[in-house]
């Protein structure tokens, strides 16, 4: 393990932010106890074992760092069971950002032309005796024309990155001006979880669920326990083949790994059907985000929701039904499915989600080197199936299910890539202004490959599904599904 | 009798779906489809010798170029 006073070298781990590695640094050592069984005698140690010695490495002294960690050690072994949301808020590592809004700083060089004083509609703006700018806040709207004209870019605007990143509004503060998340409003899409610097916000884990599971069917006697892969893993994991993921799984105790991407090629296929029949418009219902953002924001909308379950639970229900007393686990970069296997309309399908981030912990607790692994097979899905990871490849999929079906409709898709997409996509349905028969919704912004979730947010993430897509050995939606029985389709 | 046919990943890949879909065919040719129960189950344990299928529990290995002969000596003459 390397010492936590020398400087990481971004080489040293395998995620976007230092964040990332800390909440991974604290799932591995829960799940390296929860292996052995001695995760209750020795829960309290973790922080400690995470930060030796004195010296803080990340925030004033060692000892609030150690008890930051301790919240994050009981939000690895599952968090606040009270609270419905599976994303939480730590409130002692939140740093109560300031959220002033727009506000002038040092730049302003009280220049003659005042032009933040023009631009301002409102005469927020005044000026001292240095000709320095003050924006009067009981006037202010926070339009931002201010900080647009000022050509030193001296006028800022202070918002909290979880806010901003918060595109549901869910987030204000607490009085003690610690975040505060309104679950009625909260889609567990985890972007705020991504984006706070500070690891305040962060989604609840499952993973000793997970491990207590594997370790109780006995080696896969008792009852078998099924992965299901979500179709992003293409594009993560990218310091091994994917074939040497599929082998750490199961080494993890997992009996076989199965593509989420096979229940995305029977989603589009009876999405389709169910689109072709509606004679209204359709949204889509894979994303579980964008679905809760239907129900929670724009409620009247509802009824237009897709029937099926999303990808993940409808092969969940096809392997259910050929095994009913397995377990099945969605690995996936989504914080949101975590919320959705917990639904009454999921929950006798999938027994457990975890995250890839979470994947990456549960080998390294077990020192699993995927490279040193031996490639095995992943390959249940077609093409079709596989590009539902991105934004707009639902759409596609959709297309070719009506094409390969020979349904005569004319999909009218709109591809909505990110929250404030849908939301303006559906502002717009719900006064009739979108010329759309079909809304597919990604709560992410770039789809799945975008999920807090994930290990990595890269620019050729796209790329990595379209290329994980294409080695398919079905090149067709009707084929990838031949195998399976389609369950009963469900009418509106 | 219930015939099961592996279409997890490695069986899936060895031709599987041409295996289900021969036995879709040969059932229906044959209308059996009230006598012979086809599923599908994802792995089977015994990957290198895939196209797995079970008959009743009892172990089959099958391709797509064997089927046909596999369907008349373990389904049309035993159901």
């Amino acid at each position: 393990m390397q010492t936590n006073n020398a400087p990481v070298a971004k080489k040293d781990y395998k995620f976007d932010t230092k964040v990332q590695y800390l909440k991974y640094k604290v799932l591995r050592e829960v799940a390296r106890e929860a292996w052995q069984g001695t995760l209750l005698e020795n829960v309290l140690d973790i922080p400690k074992i995470i930060i030796p010695g004195k010296t803080p490495t990340m925030r004033c002294c060692v000892y609030k760092e150690r008890a930051i960690l301790g919240e994050r050690v009981k939000i690895a072994m599952g968090g606040d069971k009270n609270n419905p949301n599976v994303i939480e808020v730590i409130e002692t590592a939140c740093d109560e950002c300031p959220m002033g809004g727009y506000e002038v700083t040092n730049a302003c060089r009280g220049c003659l032309a005042h032009r933040c004083e023009d631009a301002c509609r409102k005469g927020a703006i005044s000026f001292d005796h240095n000709q320095k700018a003050h924006i009067d806040k009981t006037k202010c709207v926070e339009c931002g024309l201010c900080a647009k004209n000022c050509p030193y870019s001296a006028i800022m605007n202070f918002k909290r990155p979880c806010m901003s990143a918060c595109k549901v509004n869910a987030i204000s503060m607490n009085e003690d001006k610690a975040a505060k998340i309104d679950n009625d409003k909260c889609i567990s899409c985890g972007a705020c979880v991504y984006q706070c610097p500070f690891g305040a916000i962060t989604d609840k884990s499952f993973i000793i669920n997970v491990i207590d599971m594997i370790q109780k069917s006995r080696n896969n006697e008792k009852y078998k326990v099924y992965a299901l892969v979500a179709p992003a893993i293409g594009s993560q994991f990218s310091y091994a083949k994917l074939g040497q993921v599929v082998q750490g799984i199961k080494e993890l105790g997992f009996f076989t790994v199965i593509e989420a991407a096979l229940g995305a090629d029977m989603v589009a296929w009876m999405e389709s059907k169910e689109l072709s029949e509606c004679g209204d418009y359709l949204t889509s219902s894979c994303c579980p985000a964008f679905v809760d953002y239907i129900r929670k924001s724009f409620p009247n909308m509802a009824d237009h929701i897709s029937s099926n379950l999303s990808p993940a639970g409808t092969i969940a229900r096809y392997i259910k039904s050929t095994d009913p007393d397995s377990k099945v686990i969605f690995i996936g970069p989504c914080t949101a499915k975590k919320m959705e296997f917990q639904k009454e309309e999921v929950r006798p399908y999938i027994d457990s989600v975890i995250t890839f981030e979470e994947l990456q912990a549960l080998f390294d607790s077990r020192d699993i080197d995927l490279k040193s692994l031996d490639e095995d097979i992943l390959d249940n899905a077609s093409y079709f199936g596989r590009i539902f990871a991105r934004s707009g490849g639902l759409a596609d999929a959709v297309k070719q299910a009506l094409k390969e079906q020979n349904i005569d409709f004319d999909l009218k898709a709109v591809s909505c890539d990110g929250i404030e997409a849908c939301k303006v996509a559906l502002l717009k349905k719900g006064k009739n202004m979108l010329d759309a028969n079909f809304i597919e919704g990604m709560a992410c912004v770039g789809g799945c490959i975008g999920g807090a979730g994930c290990l990595t947010h890269g620019e050729k993430n796209k790329a990595e599904v379209d290329k994980y897509g294409k080695e398919a050995m079905e090149k067709t939606i009707s084929e990838a599904i031949s195998m399976v029985k389609l369950p009963e389709h469900n009418h509106n | 009798m219930k015939v099961t046919v592996c279409i997890g990943s490695s069986c899936h890949l060895k031709g599987s779906r041409r295996v289900v879909e021969g036995l879709q065919y040969l059932i229906g040719e044959n209308n059996l489809k009230d006598k012979v129960e086809l599923g599908g189950t994802f792995c089977m344990n015994n990957c290198q010798n895939g196209v797995c299928v079970t008959v009743d529990d009892k172990n089959f290995s099958v391709s797509p170029d064997t089927v046909e002969d596999f369907f008349k000596t373990e389904i049309l003459a035993k159901v």
